[in-house]
């Protein structure tokens, strides 16, 4: 502060930088606290817990890889959660993306009402929780529910199936709800498709291409990069799966709904087996890791869409 | 377009008739809506009949929930399940306000730490400040299924460590904290959510810089930057977050369910699936009644916010 007169402009710039800098910390000071107590702990600690047998109650110590050679080899109802996920997950994206493209295609032409079509197709996608998956049980109903009813009226059979309580047919039902939900996928789809150059269509037009070579050679190419985000993202979701199946099913009939977070759900809050559902998170973990690497090797393609906007 | 074809030359381009859609349409045209509106319509009903159906089915008397074919319109309206189901069976009214004030709470106190956070990271300039951003990224990726064991542990010994603490001196809450097994869930919103962040950082971004410069060297502090500058310029970015975040928070299961265990203290989402699992078999005029209620907030702030949270959808798709 007592800085001769010549060396005050250079002293004054140095300490408004330095103000900036101490205020980027402050601001970022709640979150930096947040990532160690809420999330860089955890992390660790889950890792940890993933190696020890401990029960919330009674810990005996380390075994090794004991949980995750157990979770592998030995627990089927695991590879049992592993095939229901995959199953759900693949019928859930699959029709949640094509049926959200096919809705977004037809919802994209400039036509009267179009915007009120879309809120009503988005609104489903909102509308989520236990209020919702309480409302699915009741359509769901094998005797007086909604869906069976429209089923038989529009289709040549006697009866409808079960759905939840339906061995074969609970995981097509859960599959049946979540494409209810497709709203958000059509809103980015949407976007996507906003984005690709009408002067495209144009030359397409001028070289004599009809509706499906314009779909197979322009929009679906321009598209791909907002397809396959929306395609990794729908898979993330669907593999956390877990308030439909506590309120729904729990896990039933049988074992035909258990969904790996569920299980470990149960593992770590019904049967207090907190080391075991650490190692099942961290699988996981692996799982999505995998899934999101995909993501970021798609992304490659995304540079020469974003410069083209 | 007509105002356009006012100032331009008319002589440059040939001026071309204004007419309305239904005039211009050729035959091909009009057929081609014709198989949109056929495919889309049928799609649309379909997605409106499960919220018809919750309606209608909370408004019926019990004789008329179990017979097929269904009953559409309720013959009497029973408007009664609402008010029956509401206070008859469990203590909705207290749910609703331990609902709304852990909800409000953690609305605030992400917009709090969440603007904090993405305002260092698009505007103030600092070494490190890319890999820390890495570390928001990173974070988004991570399952919160992952977390949410060690955190129970943790908030598990904090709680037990607090409670005669808590008991002795603030056995009415502190503040709108009633209860200390809020705590887990009120507290860390306080200390950011690696998405908002980012979406904020995303929105911040697209300020031209040149204005905090100008209010930098009026003499401006960085925080009066963030208030009077950054907030007013980004209030849909903003208001995104309080939509997303309330969505989130008043329909999040999960955590009352492994946190909250006296009945007083419980959410509405929660008290929902008990209901659920009491009267769930017979009385589904009354759970349609509640669920419809629980739902209300979310779909008012749908038919008011729908702009906003298609832009929002849209843009955190795209952008991330």
């Amino acid at each position: 502060m007592t800085a001769s007169v010549p060396a005050r402009p250079v002293k004054r710039l140095r300490t408004l930088q330095q103000r900036e800098e101490r205020d980027f910390w402050i601001a970022i000071l709640p979150w930096f606290l947040g990532l160690f107590l809420f999330t860089g702990g955890p992390v660790i600690a889950s890792l940890v817990f993933s190696f020890t047998d401990w029960t919330g109650l009674n810990l005996s110590g380390f075994i090794g890889f004991k949980n995750y050679r157990d979770l592998l080899v030995e627990d089927l109802v695991f590879w049992e959660t592993v095939y229901n996920t995959f199953y759900y997950t693949f019928g859930s994206v699959l029709l949640g993306t094509l049926g959200a493209l096919f809705v977004a295609l037809l919802l994209n032409q400039n036509l009267p009402g179009t915007y009120f079509l879309r809120l009503i197709y988005y609104l489903p996608s909102i509308a989520s929780g236990v209020a919702i998956s309480i409302l699915w049980i009741w359509l769901f109903n094998p005797n007086v529910g909604l869906v069976n009813y429209l089923l038989v009226k529009l289709l040549p059979i006697d009866a409808g199936p079960a759905w939840l309580s339906s061995q074969t047919w609970s995981k097509p039902a859960l599959i049946l709800k979540s494409t209810w939900g497709i709203g958000a996928n059509m809103i980015i789809i949407l976007a996507g498709l906003q984005g690709v150059p009408q002067s495209l269509y144009e030359a397409a037009r001028i070289d004599g291409a009809n509706a499906f070579d314009e779909f197979r050679n322009v929009t679906l190419p321009m598209l791909s990069p907002v397809l396959f985000f929306v395609i990794v993202i729908s898979t993330i979701n669907a593999f956390q799966i877990l308030t439909d199946i506590l309120v729904m099913t729990q896990g039933g009939p049988g074992t035909s709904t258990y969904m790996l977070v569920y299980y470990i759900y149960q593992n770590a809050f019904q049967y207090l087996k907190m080391g075991y559902a650490s190692a099942l998170a961290w699988i996981l973990f692996t799982i999505i890791l995998a899934l999101t690497l995909l993501q970021l090797w798609g992304s490659r393609r995304w540079v020469y869409y974003e410069g083209e906007t | 377009m007509a105002q356009m074809q006012d100032t331009v030359d008319p002589g440059a381009i040939p001026a071309r008739p204004v007419t309305p859609w239904w005039q211009r349409a050729s035959r091909r045209r009009i057929l081609n809506m014709a198989i949109i509106y056929l495919l889309i319509l049928p799609g649309a009903v379909m997605f409106l009949i499960p919220l018809l159906w919750m309606l209608s089915t909370s408004l019926k008397e019990s004789r008329q929930i179990f017979v097929n074919p269904p009953v559409w319109i309720p013959n009497p309206i029973v408007w009664q399940n609402f008010t029956d189901g509401w206070s008859a069976y469990l203590p909705f009214n207290t749910f609703f306000v331990n609902s709304t004030l852990i909800t409000l709470n953690n609305i605030v106190g992400n917009l709090f730490s969440c603007c904090l956070a993405a305002y260092g990271f698009a505007r103030l300039r600092a070494r490190g400040r890319n890999v820390l951003f890495g570390l928001v990224l990173a974070t988004m990726l991570l399952p919160n299924e992952v977390l949410i064991i060690p955190q129970y542990v943790l908030f598990t010994k904090i709680t037990q460590f607090l409670k005669p603490w808590w008991d002795y001196y603030t056995p009415g809450g502190i503040l709108w904290m009633r209860y200390l097994s809020w705590l887990p869930m009120m507290v860390p919103p306080w200390f950011g959510f690696p998405f908002f962040i980012f979406l904020l950082r995303q929105f911040f971004l697209t300020i031209p810089l040149d204005l905090d410069e100008a209010a930098r060297l009026d003499g401006a502090s960085s925080w009066r930057i963030l208030i009077q500058i950054l907030v007013p310029l980004t209030k849909p970015a903003l208001a995104t977050v309080v939509i997303f975040a309330f969505i989130g928070n008043w329909n999040n299961f999960l955590m009352p369910l492994i946190y909250i265990r006296a009945q007083k203290e419980q959410v509405l989402a929660v008290g929902l699936n008990q209901f659920r699992g009491q009267f769930g078999h017979v009385d589904f005029h009354y759970m349609m009644a509640v669920s419809l209620i629980v739902l209300l907030p979310v779909l008012l702030i749908f038919f008011f916010g729908q702009r906003i949270f298609v832009q929002g959808i849209a843009l955190t798709g795209i952008k991330g």
